[in-house]
């Protein structure tokens, strides 16, 4: 990629012939092998806990039949070249979170968590549906990079005036309903990164200073990324909302590389990203003991405190071993208060084993894989930049969890995508996945605009959607 | 741009790695330790989550289970809790598990392989059987015979079945509810801490797990040792045993309880508790032929499981000859487990064998089959066949008149042998009366049953022969009920004191004797040097005052 357009021109279409199927009716297929494995899940879990097959499975299975059939109806005549695995795997998760949640419930019959997550799935799904609809192109977005970014600042900042839960400032309460506002922030971040970069492309790319062997945009283009960057980061260190700081800090360095293709912005993002977390991790209680416990998960054991969540989740992960206990018969209601939540991928882990995590794991690994491939065909740049974003969202928040639970790296709270309890989360992934649909729509469909011309690096890849 | 997208991918991709190798090390790699750790609770849960196998007494189970709806959910309930606790202990959620309970832990909590119908199938199906039960050699009308005798005074009760080894009767008193430590919780927590800090220790299994100076029931020993080195050979011989007896070495005076003891034959001194004579005895008999008798009838043994582990008797290998003269008649650092006592009375009553003793007959899956038997076992042989057979008439006739008149049996051929034991600084502790006993059936081959009664009695004095006033009538009320159920199981046509087992060995004939050591010229029998010979002084260790021990 060696023309940067600063422009809105169309963009080309490859040599004709090359655009693939639609293939709806595979995704047809796929969201209904999706509900049947989500209620077989959930069938299961009643086995296991009374011998039965719990009496609303049909119920279970038709709703999630229903979301699934919608959600692929808006995509079938509203995106109809969509990446036809996308959707499945979206729902596939939030169905076996689901049952994940209700197999937690039964532990915890006081604190009741799937209805609430179901009636949050199917905002998520509606919204998924209105963003299908709505959302023609996903260009029209670019127009309002300074208007999301201020919005984005808006939510994150929002939560400072409402009371910490468990030790975060990043909730707002309204009556009964509770929410995440920093959640949403990373789709309106990752748009405004993803115009700001794809308009200031050959700014960043080969205007100011060379200092050593970085050549250094000037302020002008980077100080407004590298200010807002900066202001969320620490809007979010001061709600002590880790988990998503790394999140963004990841996802500007990754979009900053796509961008400009320098190294050295890994390089330095690197750096930088191990200064403030040794500086906060020193520096800030919450963050220093959640060092500490990554360090040493056994220490509050030692000290005659019993485990800590962390040894807890590992022992879950350890009972897993292999094949799993199967779902319903694990113990992971140990972990205590937040098992529904940033702890779900421990009960995954018991219960499904090595086998059913790997799974999952897989599963999120197609979904990116997904996006960066709507990426690498799409032709304007602002697009690509947004595909990887949002794939890359996804990504970082697998790893950044996915580590914190299973002792890879310190402990941060955050939602499992699609997988874990948390409204905001699986909206904002909702959301997530539409807006994947929208790009890889558009890079699949066959273009009636003439081929571009001047593109000399590598021809995107494109395939069927196989 | 298409390559740094590439690369992007990559890095993710790396990602992904990253967590599927971290998941292989936590959820295989490491997940042996991190199942083992103690803080992990599933282990816990999974060994709580189905009813234990039951423990047998008489074909009914004395235990129990109830649902308690909690994490770890059943919790373990006892039928006469207190009766029967010395041999079920208890098996509590929070404190773990004792004796039968602990001992076949394997069996009744589903975990041991033998009960999974198929080799490994637990392993490969991640389960557990379900809880199989565990038959005890108990029988219930001796058990609660011995209970009542005890009324609850401190003290234990062994009674063995000497040709086989089984235990049929184990008490000890008091005794405490082992059901009250099932399950988790501030009830369970005061229920131990009322428990272990109680003076009384009811908790403690005096049968198997405490050690009480014997007294003058070791007296049984040193005459084994004595006639089998050939010290005594005519157990109707007078002695050559002056009374009062001077501690060799120094200038203590045994006393003696009994009259008539300047002199006397063996026979005449195990009937009437001479102390003279069986203190010069063991000196006769010598510290190395006095530590292999002991050792032979089981004393200093650190193995012996019944299932449940037993604490130590011992009789001391260092001695000053003044020592060895009290450590012959149960003083100085002789102890006994009232288990080892009751051994001492099985080897007597069948011809100087002990059988393995044993509390567990077999143990069974939760349908019925049996996974495991125990065998009878020969553990020692105490003495030879001829002199256990003169120590049944010694022991007869101190039950016909003597010190155990209170145990005799109208209709049975008993022998018995009392003790009293003082302990404490300047013997200021209540004293034990003793009496170990063993009796047989007038028309059967065999003794059917020997008993080891001990009883802290704060009316036993060293003048009183105790040990047959409040011990002897306890160990006669569990043999008459032993040799009842041995003539019900007779007239019913199975043979043994027991309906348990369908056949048993026919009565054995006497095995070899024992190592018997030859008599040594330099310790020459009958004969002992009337002057004292300078010895040091004895060392001050535990020495009684005026310890007399009828």
């Amino acid at each position: 990629m060696t023309a940067p357009r600063t422009t809105d021109a169309p963009p080309a279409a490859p040599p004709p012939g090359v655009r693939g199927p639609k293939r709806r009716g595979v995704e047809l297929v796929l969201l209904l092998g999706a509900v049947l494995i989500s209620v077989c899940g959930y069938a299961e879990v009643g086995f296991a806990h009374d011998g039965a097959v719990p009496p609303d499975a049909a119920r279970y299975g038709a709703g999630l039949g229903l979301l699934a059939l919608l959600a692929h109806l808006a995509v079938r005549f509203r995106a109809p070249y969509a990446d036809p695995l996308l959707l499945p795997i979206a729902l596939l998760l939030n169905g076996l979170g689901l049952v994940l949640i209700y197999r937690l419930d039964l532990e915890t019959p006081h604190d009741l968590a799937a209805t609430t997550q179901l009636v949050w799935s199917t905002l998520g799904v509606a919204l998924f549906i209105v963003v299908v609809l709505v959302l023609r192109d996903h260009r029209a977005l670019q127009g309002y990079a300074y208007v999301s970014v201020a919005a984005a600042l808006a939510l994150m900042i929002l939560p400072i005036f409402f009371p910490a839960v468990n030790g975060a400032r990043i909730w707002i309460r309204i009556g009964g309903l509770s929410f995440q506002p920093g959640e949403f922030a990373k789709i309106l971040l990752a748009v405004f990164f993803a115009a700001y970069l794809s308009a200031n492309l050959s700014a960043l790319a080969y205007a100011g200073r060379r200092i050593w062997k970085f050549q250094f945009p000037t302020w002008r283009v980077l100080g407004p990324i590298v200010a807002i960057w900066l202001l969320s980061v620490g809007v979010l260190v001061l709600e002590r909302d880790l988990g998503t700081s790394l999140l963004f800090f990841g996802l500007f360095v990754i979009m900053l590389y796509v961008a400009t293709g320098r190294t050295g912005w890994i390089a330095i993002g690197l750096l930088l990203a191990a200064a403030g977390a040794f500086l906060i991790g020193s520096v800030e209680p919450h963050v220093h003991g959640r060092v500490e416990d990554w360090l040493d998960p056994y220490a509050s054991i030692r000290a005659g405190h019993g485990p800590g969540q962390l040894a807890q989740s590992l022992f879950a992960f350890a009972a897993g071993g292999m094949l799993g206990t199967g779902l319903g018969l694990g113990h992971s209601v140990l972990i205590g208060f937040a098992a529904k939540s940033d702890f779900i991928l421990a009960t995954a882990g018991e219960e499904l084993g090595l086998v059913g995590l790997t799974a999952l794991f897989l599963l999120y690994a197609l979904f990116v894989a997904r996006g960066y491939r709507a990426g690498l065909a799409l032709r304007d740049p602002f697009g690509r930049l947004l595909a990887v974003g949002l794939a890359s969202i996804v990504a970082l928040q697998v790893f950044v969890i996915a580590g914190g639970v299973m002792g890879l790296i310190p402990l941060t709270g955050m939602a499992m995508p699609f997988l874990a309890q948390g409204g905001s989360s699986v909206v904002t992934n909702w959301v997530i996945v539409a807006l994947l649909i929208r790009v890889s729509d558009s890079a699949r469909a066959p273009l009636p605009e003439a081929a571009e011309t001047g593109e000399t690096g590598e021809p995107a890849r494109v395939e069927a959607g196989r | 741009m298409i390559r740094y997208i590439r690369r992007a991918a990559a890095l993710c991709l790396l990602l992904l790695a990253a967590l599927l190798v971290n998941a292989v090390r936590v959820m295989l790699v490491e997940a042996g330790e991190l199942d083992a750790n103690p803080a992990n609770r599933r282990g816990s849960i999974a060994r709580w989550a189905e009813p234990r196998g039951e423990i047998v007494v008489d074909g009914k189970p004395v235990t129990g289970s109830r649902d308690s709806g909690e994490q770890l959910r059943w919790e373990r309930t006892y039928r006469r809790g207190p009766l029967y606790a010395p041999v079920t202990g208890y098996a509590s959620q929070t404190y773990g598990t004792t004796m039968v309970e602990h001992a076949e832990d394997g069996i009744l909590a589903g975990t041991d392989p033998m009960l999974a119908p198929l080799p490994l199938w637990n392993d490969l199906t991640r389960g557990r059987s379900p809880g199989g039960d565990v038959v005890t050699t108990i029988r219930a009308p001796m058990q609660e015979a011995a209970y009542r005798g005890l009324d609850g005074k401190r003290g234990a009760v062994v009674a063995l079945e000497p040709s086989s080894g089984r235990i049929l009767a184990l008490v000890s008193s008091p005794s405490y509810e082992p059901g009250v430590l099932s399950g988790t919780g501030p009830d369970v927590k005061d229920a131990w801490t009322r428990l272990t800090t109680s003076p009384n220790q009811p908790m403690l299994n005096r049968a198997l797990r405490q050690t009480y100076p014997p007294g003058s029931t070791f007296k049984i020993v040193t005459a084994a040792a004595a006639l089998d080195a050939g010290v005594v050979r005519d157990v109707d011989a007078p002695t050559d045993t002056p009374d009062p007896f001077v501690l060799p070495g120094t200038r203590q005076v045994l006393p003696n309880s009994a009259r008539g003891c300047e002199d006397a034959s063996l026979a005449y001194a195990l009937q009437w508790s001479c102390n003279t004579v069986m203190a010069g005895l063991g000196v006769d008999v010598g510290l190395a032929g006095m530590v292999e008798a002991a050792e032979r009838f089981g004393f200093d043994d650190t193995t012996l499981r019944v299932p449940s582990w037993v604490a130590k008797s011992t009789f001391d290998r260092d001695m000053s000859p003044d020592q060895l003269a009290l450590s012959s008649i149960g003083q100085f650092n002789t102890t006994a487990t009232p288990l080892q006592m009751a051994m001492v009375a099985a080897a007597v009553a069948n011809t100087g064998e002990i059988a393995q003793p044993y509390l567990v007959d077999r143990t069974t899956t939760s349908g019925g089959a049996t996974v495991d038997r125990t065998p009878r076992r020969t553990h020692r042989q105490a003495m030879s066949p001829s002199t256990a057979l003169q120590l049944q008439r010694l022991m007869v006739k101190a039950v016909d008149e003597g010190t155990g008149a209170n145990a005799a049996i109208p209709g049975a051929r008993v022998g018995g042998k009392t003790g009293t034991a003082q302990h404490g600084l300047g013997n200021t502790g209540t004293p034990y009366a003793w009496f170990i006993a063993w009796a047989q059936a007038e028309d059967s081959g065999r003794p059917a049953v020997a008993v080891a009664v001990v009883v802290e009695d704060a009316e036993a004095s060293r003048t009183d022969i105790s040990g047959g006033g409040s011990a002897a009538p306890i160990a006669r009320d569990v043999m008459r009920e032993a040799l009842r159920l041995e003539a019900e199981s007779r007239a019913s046509g199975t043979p043994g004191a027991r309906g348990t087992r369908g056949t048993d060995p026919p009565p054995r004939p006497h095995g070899p004797p024992g190592t018997r050591p030859a008599p040594r010229p330099a310790d020459p029998p009958a004969t002992r040097p009337r002057t004292i010979p300078p010895s040091p002084p004895p060392r001050p260790r535990g020495a009684p005052g005026t310890a007399g021990t009828p």
